[in-house]
């Protein structure tokens, strides 16, 4: 982990709404596991004041990737970001998912910007030899981003492109017709695809991690402010910035945002 | 140049603190932030039995702030003495335990606990929390009850006792005044304002117990009029906190009338916010040819013609 200065090298448009912000940092490149997050202090001053907490989409030599929407103050300042501009990163932070196990095909489940963690996620799973299959759910095709991610079967709520519907109703049909064995499934997305996942996740026996988002401020555990709650156990709650973001689904209740 | 000062016969190696609740047990950062470049690090609240904290979502940036609804979330002080102040007793730097609790009886209980222990070298009494039911803010805006739990915690220990006082009152020097009183060897002024943040689609509170506290930077100004209303009416060292995230707002808060300061809220931007504030103040202190970083205590210049404040004070 480490906070610094460090160099955009590029901010651009990838979809509707969605950006990619790249910058460099050998360490972070270096050390970000599939499911991490860095979190970006967009600028000096004092409005807004705390950094913004995003996964790591991809890792290229020393460059590292974010994929935002521009949904207020923070956001907005990253868009404006020019090659050259400096931001202030501390990462890598939090769980990774975990991806070493017996499992051979991993089925990967992606809402809207959930899409952010999957090429990482993607090229870490190809390196262990594992089959990838990406489900991606988006509100139109205008709003697809299908780069560096593999085998890929597409939902959207228009209906523009692939199954109209949404990407877990697309998961239960695909497994339906091919009921391949072996699974692992990765997912990230709005809570409510999340909660729809986990239950049939959990009602199919398959294995899944989901990985959240929260309000922190931090992202180090010490603002205790992204509690989510956990099933169980001694702790009614754990931190998404540290015992997270990626958890067994089994493991944590979603609520309703 | 003199960068300490001492309270009850503790020295401090410099002025500046960091606050409770925004530097976790101190470990959390250790690989971030030198720890002991520090005057001294206040713990994270802890109570005798680990709470929880509030449901989410507990968290809101607002402008130049945050509002927080954490609730005391922590791991309790049996497991503070057990697994986090052996590494606490390895730093060169001065750790003050913050005890927050729900009755007298578990104040007293929790500090007669952590005064059994080495490398504790103070206490910072917690009389003020807004996001608690029962404790908090319900002592800490009522004067007797205040006074009450400091003349109780004084009996139980020599070492210096630092009441944290609430913003959330008329007169913030009336408390100062009672909790010296009954013994108290200082003063945090101020904790969190309370505040509230709303979503205008929902139309639902933002926080989940729809009121919270505001820090940052925001919340600067209502804490420097606090800590110079205390030290114009009262003799007692006083911690100024309060949106303090570069070392000119710490020169502000020591002019104001406060002999440290600690860092808050910054620490959830940049952890090492204090130690480049302390370092950046004693290349102040050498700039402005100073003996002593005291020198700036209570150095404020007032023009008495244009004074409006002894009015109201």
């Amino acid at each position: 982990m480490i906070i610094a200065d460090v160099v955009v090298t590029d901010v651009r448009i990838v979809a509707e709404g969605t950006r990619t912000l790249t910058f460099v940092s050998p360490e972070i490149a270096l050390s970000t596991l599939p499911g991490q997050f860095v979190n970006i202090r967009v600028h000096a001053g004092s409005d807004p004041l705390l950094r913004r907490p995003f996964s790591v989409s991809r890792v290229d030599g020393n460059h590292v990737e974010i994929l935002f929407n521009i949904v207020g103050a923070g956001t907005d300042i990253l868009a404006k970001k020019k090659p050259g501009d400096m931001i202030n990163v501390l990462g890598p932070l939090g769980v990774p998912y975990g991806i070493k196990g017996e499992f051979k095909n991993a089925l990967l489940v992606a809402g809207g910007l959930g899409v952010a963690p999957m090429a990482i996620l993607t090229e870490h799973l190809k390196a262990l030899g594992k089959h990838v299959d990406t489900f991606l759910g988006a509100r139109s095709a205008l709003h697809l981003i299908v780069d560096h991610l593999e085998n890929i079967h597409v939902a959207t709520d228009d209906g523009s492109k692939g199954f109209h519907g949404n990407a877990v109703r697309l998961i239960q049909e695909y497994l339906k017709e091919h009921p391949i064995k072996e699974v692992k499934i990765f997912a990230c997305g709005p809570t409510r695809m999340l909660k729809a996942l986990s239950a049939f996740a959990i009602s199919a026996g398959l294995e899944c991690e989901i990985s959240l988002e929260g309000e922190m401020a931090c992202g180090i555990g010490i603002c205790q402010g992204c509690p989510v709650e956990r099933v169980g156990g001694q702790k009614k709650y754990a931190l998404v910035c540290t015992e997270g973001p990626a958890f067994h689904c089994q493991d944590i209740i979603l609520q309703d945002s | 140049m003199k960068n300490g000062f001492s309270i009850r016969g503790v020295d401090f190696q410099n002025r500046v603190f960091v606050a409770s609740g925004t530097f976790g047990y101190g470990d959390e950062v250790k690989h971030l932030v030198d720890l002991n470049k520090l005057g001294g690090i206040f713990t994270k609240s802890l109570s005798w039995k680990p709470r929880d904290g509030n449901p989410p979502r507990r968290i809101v940036e607002t402008a130049s702030g945050m509002l927080n609804s954490i609730g005391l979330a922590n791991i309790g002080v049996h497991t503070f003495i057990e697994k986090r102040l052996p590494f606490l007793r390895t730093l060169k730097t001065r750790i003050i335990a913050n005890i927050a609790a729900s009755s007298i009886r578990e104040y007293g209980d929790v500090l007669s606990l952590l005064d059994e222990q080495e490398g504790v070298d103070g206490y910072e009494i917690n009389v003020s929390c807004p996001n608690v039911k029962e404790g908090g803010l319900s002592f800490g805006t009522d004067c007797a009850m205040t006074a009450k739990i400091t003349a109780e915690l004084r009996s139980k220990t020599s070492r210096p006792l630092i009441i944290k006082l609430t913003p959330n009152v008329t007169h913030i020097a009336e408390f100062a005044k009672a909790v010296k009183g009954e013994g108290a060897d200082a003063v945090s002024v101020i904790n969190t304002v309370i505040g509230m943040a709303i979503d205008v689609k929902s139309r639902k509170p933002k926080l989940s117990t729809v009121t919270g506290g505001l820090s940052g930077p925001a919340i600067k100004p209502i804490a420097l009029a606090k800590v110079f209303e205390v030290a114009q009416s009262v003799d007692i060292p006083i911690f100024g906190i309060g949106g303090i995230t570069r070392m000119e707002d710490a020169v502000e808060f020591l002019m104001a009338g406060a002999v440290a300061v600690q860092v808050g809220t910054a620490n959830f931007v940049d952890p090492a916010t204090g130690t480049t504030i302390a370092e950046a103040l004693e290349s102040y202190g050498r700039q402005q040819k100073l003996n002593d970083i005291g020198e700036l205590v209570g150095s404020l210049i007032v023009d008495k013609k244009s004074s409006v404040l002894q009015s109201w004070m």
